[in-house]
């Protein structure tokens, strides 16, 4: 097979695992901080896909515009989810949490289902069939916008944390969580913050995501599998992790329906799981803990 | 003095008389008339709604047509199989639970499988509407009849198609790459390529064959894999939301094909006309179609455009709504509702007036219709126009594909 056949599947799957990081991130995020695992991360992501969609069928509003507005939604719905809902549960039984989050995921899925229908729902931009040509590069224009979108949303994501005080504070709060209540800091509102912050970064991926993928109501428990396997790839609460995870895990299916299988392209994906955690429990660039 | 009378053998008898005439009561009230209860099974949800909803509107046409035919009411009970063969099984169960006298559906091979099996169970007759999958009618099975062509006789009549459109153009592809679903019907079809193709002396080989999960949502990997082989056309047994990212995706890598060749669903649906335009003109269906100089054809197209203007009539309305046809009439003649009374008239149907291609509606031994043929269509400004067979032909073929990229 050509070269430029695996340079062209390559290039998709870098761009596509580059949205699956996003997505990625705000489950490390939400667990790195909250130390809760949200097991309703893929159908937040459908909630923001709906929100383009609608936005798009009824008011030709284009997703790479909206990016910003339903990151902000799903910042409000995180933020009032974590203070009204979540937060009771913080210090209780995992399996509380688990249950809980996976009681808000079916609610997710079955009010989209009632509300939308089961029929596949798409945004057929002016671009949306539109790609690059470079030499024997052809480069997915919808793919090369939401790649492009992730990254600039990551990057503007790791500048909050790192370079605001409320971003200190979060990580403060991560750190040492009694450390973060002796020196007075609001942690209950940072908790809420963070996974607002999480929800955000899920909303964008969802809204990007619609440039890529039809929407469903069932669209959601699938992503929410794909953003545990890449943020234990990628390594369990480490943010530029879940990005490397996503790009890992894109290519990696991607290249595996190339050489061998399409069908068996995410038998692939969670191969490099269990290789990671048969190798490095921890993660790509996760801290062992001792 | 009052005598009491002691029960005597001949009143025993008188009295197991009337209670067995009791018992009976219900079956004889069944024979009274009264619509005949019809579960009708479908994917209305899930990945293959679309479809389903599709096979919907042969239901909801029927009743008028049935009416002028003088055939009897149908009280439809509605099951949606969720896309999922697990759910189709229970579904089927709790239809027939519910009263249920003759089942319908369901659409997909494995459903339709599991449908069969519940069917065949509890005693109730089945009729396919669409399922090509061999093994439904191989089975054995007294209650489960099909009035669509298996995969083997959709590729003989594909390939005997293919050759006459490619006698009409002149011309013909060398290399194809086959691409199809990997479930029931796409395995089924695949098995039969190997078995049917080198029977009909095709003038291509298969240069790569590429299956793939029909709940993909991304097919950039496949297309680009397609590619790579630079065959000729395409060979495809798909289904409707593969068929449109698979369009879009061959757009985006700018591959224009020879010919787009599917032989299942997807590339004819409405949905898939209107959501992509000029887009979807070119590809060609060999399919169990209708025969649109039957005059029930003519009847059914025209009650679909009352009901559902700017819908084309389609395989999901056709099979439908004959396989209801099958169960009025069979109900019909039967005068009762008892499932082994509908099953035996189910087995002797003869439905001469119909509409898809083919000489009728009958059943053999097995419980499948092997008189129904399909033809090959092509999409033409948002139009479907049969191509082939000749005798149900109503337009010549466009050959080769127009490029995407001159498509405006």
């Amino acid at each position: 097979m050509p070269f430029d056949v695996y340079l062209n599947v390559a290039v998709g799957g870098i761009l596509t695992g580059l949205v699956y990081g996003l997505m990625a991130l705000g489950l490390s995020v939400i667990f790195g901080v909250v130390r809760v695992v949200n097991f309703a991360h893929g159908e937040m992501m459908s909630i923001a896909m709906y929100l383009a969609v609608v936005l798009f069928s009824g008011l030709h509003l284009d997703p790479l515009i909206m990016l910003a507005p339903i990151a902000a939604v799903l910042f409000v719905f995180g933020y009032a989810l974590q203070a009204g809902l979540i937060n009771p549960f913080i210090t209780r039984p995992e399996h509380s949490q688990f249950l809980l989050l996976v009681a808000l995921a079916i609610i997710i899925v079955n009010t989209l289902l009632i509300v939308f229908g089961p029929d596949a729902r798409t945004v057929q931009t002016s671009y949306a069939y539109d790609s690059f040509q470079l030499g024997t590069l052809i480069v997915d224009a919808t793919k090369l916008y939401a790649g492009g979108a992730a990254i600039l949303f990551a990057a503007l994501l790791f500048g909050f944390f790192r370079f605001t005080l409320i971003g200190k504070a979060i990580r403060a709060c991560a750190d040492n969580h009694t450390g973060a209540l002796v020196v007075g800091l609001n942690v209950r509102h940072l908790y809420a913050l963070t996974f607002a912050l999480g929800a955000a970064c899920v909303g964008a991926a969802g809204t990007m995501m619609t440039l890529i993928i039809d929407v469903t109501p069932m669209v959601g428990p699938t992503y929410t599998l794909l953003a545990f396997v890449i943020v234990v790839t990628g390594g369990l609460g480490s943010m530029p992790g879940a990005l490397i995870g996503g790009v890992v895990i894109g290519l990696t299916e991607a290249l595996a329906g190339l050489l061998f299988t399409p069908s068996a392209k995410s038998m692939f994906a969670f191969a490099i799981l269990v290789l990671v955690l048969l190798f490095r429990p921890q993660g790509i660039l996760g801290k062992r803990v001792i | 003095m009052i005598r009491i009378r002691t029960p005597n053998r001949r009143h025993l008898l008188a009295g197991a008389a009337a209670t067995a005439a009791t018992l009976a009561a219900p079956a004889i009230g069944r024979a009274q008339g009264g619509p005949l209860k019809v579960g009708v099974l479908l994917p209305r949800s899930g990945f293959e709604a679309g479809i389903g909803q599709d096979c919907q509107r042969g239901v909801e046409i029927a009743p008028a047509i049935f009416k002028s035919m003088g055939l009897p009411d149908l009280a439809i009970m509605d099951g949606d199989t969720e896309s999922s063969v697990d759910t189709a099984r229970a579904r089927a169960e709790k239809l027939i639970n519910d009263g249920a006298q003759l089942l319908i559906g369901a659409f997909d091979s494995g459903q339709s499988t599991a449908i069969a099996q519940v069917a065949e169970q509890k005693g109730i007759p089945f009729v396919i509407n669409i399922a090509a999958a061999p093994d439904i009618t191989e089975q054995g099975y007294k209650f489960v009849f099909r009035n669509f062509p298996t995969a083997a006789m959709i590729l003989g009549d594909a390939f005997a198609n293919q050759k006459e459109i490619f006698e009409i153009v002149g011309a013909a592809p060398k290399t194809v790459v086959f691409m199809h679903v990997n479930d029931t019907f796409g395995t089924a079809m695949s098995k039969g390529i190997g078995a049917v193709m080198p029977k009909f002396n095709m003038p291509y080989t298969i240069a790569e064959e590429i299956p793939y999960d029909p709940a993909a949502r991304d097919l950039s990997v496949e297309v680009a894999k397609a590619k790579a082989t630079n065959a000729d056309a395409l060979l495809l047994v798909s289904r409707l939301n593969d068929a449109m990212l698979m369009t879009r995706e061959l757009v985006k890598q700018r591959w224009t094909p020879q010919a787009i060749l599917s032989m299942g669903p997807g590339w004819y649906e409405d949905q898939y006309l209107k959501t992509l335009g000029k887009l979807a003109d070119g590809p060609l269906s060999f399919v169990p179609w209708y025969d649109p100089n039957k005059k029930l054809s003519q009847k059914l197209e025209a009650a679909l455009a009352k009901s559902f203007p700017g819908i084309n009539l389609n395989t999901n309305h056709i099979f439908t709504f004959e396989a209801l046809l099958v169960a009025a009439d069979a109900y019909k003649r039967a005068g009762s509702s008892d499932p082994k009374a509908l099953a035996d008239a189910i087995r002797t149907t003869n439905i001469t007036d119909n509409v898809s291609i083919g000489g009728g509606i009958q059943f053999n031994a097995k419980g499948q219709n092997d008189k129904v043929k399909d033809g090959a269509i092509q999409n033409r400004g948002g139009k479907l126009v049969t191509l082939a067979p000749k005798d149900a032909a109503n337009a010549k073929p466009g050959w080769p594909m127009k490029s995407y990229q001159d498509r405006g």
